[in-house]
């Protein structure tokens, strides 16, 4: 037990070393990209097939070349 | 960078889902395809004005060939033009199936694998000197062919006894032996189709099967860009010892499988080395080559982001979610896993799999990403738009194009292939150019001019 509790102290000491030295430029184009992201997800659902399990099965090609 | 000759040639998945019960076969629907291009025609194999070839593949693939490029740059806007020429050949086909009364979607994907595991293929083409050792040639290449797919490679969910996977590579598991002359039986990671398209005493051609066809525009230029210095490299005798695979076709499938590239795969000699190490010797004799050539913006372009994938794959592939096709296409799946709360082995994901690759924009998530602002272009669009209609302006290609737009114009009909130009006529002269560098022939320019007089 006291061994795994030195683990997660250890873990939080080095997340803390890291939000330390992080950039904060790059944290900024994290959130960018993570809110990008968010708004792709949002979007993807009217893009994607319905009947997506029926379509894959569907999709046979001959071999090429 | 060298003077070189190269072109890519992509072998589309196509399929047309009926909204009813009226299913057509594939070479009904691709022949609607190929009348999007030329009107009032059928077409199998065309030549277009941009240089480009246009063709029915085996197993009813439309293909289209890029024209001869000699900058890397012209390589990827010039393969983008050949999903946009397919792209607005769409509605046109959808229109024709309206006409004959049968509704329903044709769909094609830029990948190279279908549900049962049959595959098409990309195919990279590098013109070579004829004179060194081809045995040379391909012990040189084939650790990097095994390796570049970390930078390559589209990403594809494979189902491996009864488990969903994340492959780095589509085209990987598809390989089975180091070198052939097959590219349908035994696809190999050397192809010895040697058809130069040029004087066969100077040059032969390299014909790469290896690859997969990449949305990105980044992957494909690192693509072309990397293997150019390469054979740049061995032409020079400047070579790369001691990193021959012990089973390259094994390494290539263990390396496909790790998506964290920490996988060692075994050298001859007994090392192990990753697919980053390996790329890294290669990447390091590379930089060391161009310090002894004459230097130019192109090489050290490519080197420059070649350098940055490697340490950013070492750092956490993730990072490069903007750049290379299987990392974006994962960090999407990821996402979406995440918010739906399902797995790997559920249909939707297989279906963002097969969709990352439409080359419909609008419905295809590779261009999804794009429109986010979420990929990293090399081109723009008005680059892809202008090779639609122009061929590169340095390689035989001008000649080509000119000649096709000249016959178009004077309503002629024509025979055309890589190496000769004919108006169709038997009192007329078979129009010979050997050399794909030559963008200029005097024969066709005195063709156009001659008509113009006649005006």
């Amino acid at each position: 037990m006291k061994k795994q509790d030195k683990k997660t102290e250890e873990k939080q000491e080095s997340k803390e070393e890291a939000s330390v030295e992080a950039n904060p430029e790059v944290v900024e184009k994290g959130k960018k990209i993570k809110e990008d992201l968010d708004k792709v997800m949002d979007e993807i659902d009217d893009v994607l097939e319905e009947n997506a399990e029926e379509f894959v099965k569907n999709y046979v090609q001959k071999g090429g070349e | 960078m060298k003077n070189r000759i190269f072109g890519l040639e992509t072998e589309y998945g196509l399929i047309f889902t009926p909204h009813g019960k009226v299913y057509l076969p594939m070479e009904k629907i691709l022949g609607y395809v190929f009348e999007g291009l030329i009107p009032n025609s059928w077409p199998s194999n065309a030549f277009l004005t941009n240089g480009a070839r246009f063709y029915q593949d085996t197993g009813c693939h439309p293909e289209y060939a890029t024209p001869e490029c000699d900058q890397v740059f012209d390589a990827v806007v010039h393969d983008k033009a050949g999903e946009r020429l397919l792209e607005r050949c769409l509605p046109i086909a959808q229109k024709r199936l309206q006409e004959e009364g049968l509704s329903g979607d044709i769909y094609i994907y830029k990948n190279n694998t279908d549900s049962m595991g049959n595959t098409y293929g990309c195919h990279e083409n590098y013109l070579m000197r004829r004179d060194i050792d081809f045995w040379k040639v391909t012990e040189q290449l084939i650790p990097f062919f095994v390796s570049r797919q970390i930078y390559t490679g589209a990403g594809k969910v494979l189902k491996i006894g009864g488990k969903s996977h994340y492959f780095i590579s589509q085209r990987s598991q598809h390989i089975h032996e180091k070198t052939s002359s097959s590219t349908t039986s035994s696809r190999s990671i050397i192809n010895t189709r040697d058809e130069p398209h040029a004087d066969a005493e100077k040059y032969r051609r390299l014909h790469i099967i290896v690859g997969d066809s990449n949305m990105s525009e980044y992957a494909t230029y690192l693509k072309v860009g990397t293997t150019a210095i390469i054979l740049a490299m061995i032409e020079d005798k400047f070579f790369i010892d001691g990193l021959e695979l012990d089973d390259p076709v094994k390494a290539m499938r263990e390396i496909s499988r790790d998506t964290t590239l920490k996988k060692r795969v075994r050298l001859e000699k007994g090392k192990e080395l990753s697919a980053i190490e390996i790329q890294r010797v290669y990447l390091e004799k590379a930089k060391e080559y161009l310090s002894f050539v004459e230097d130019d913006p192109v090489s050290r372009d490519i080197v420059d982001r070649w350098e940055f994938v490697l340490d950013e794959l070492s750092e956490d592939p993730a990072r490069l979610d903007r750049e290379i096709d299987w990392i974006a296409k994962k960090s999407l799946i990821e996402s979406y896993m995440d918010k739906k709360g399902c797995g790997l082995d559920d249909s939707r994901v297989a279906m963002m799999d097969l969709q990352y690759h439409d080359i419909n924009q609008d419905r295809g998530l590779y261009y999804l990403l794009n429109r986010s602002g979420l990929i990293e272009c090399v081109a723009t669009e008005e680059d892809i738009q202008r090779a639609i209609e122009m061929p590169p302006q340095s390689t035989r290609a001008k000649t080509r194009g000119d000649f096709i737009r000249f016959a178009k114009a004077k309503n002629r009909s024509y025979t055309v292939d890589w190496t000769y130009l004919k108006l169709n006529g038997y009192w007329e002269e078979t129009i010979l150019c050997m050399d794909p560098f030559s963008s200029e022939n005097q024969r066709v320019n005195e063709l156009i001019a001659a008509a113009n007089v006649q005006q």
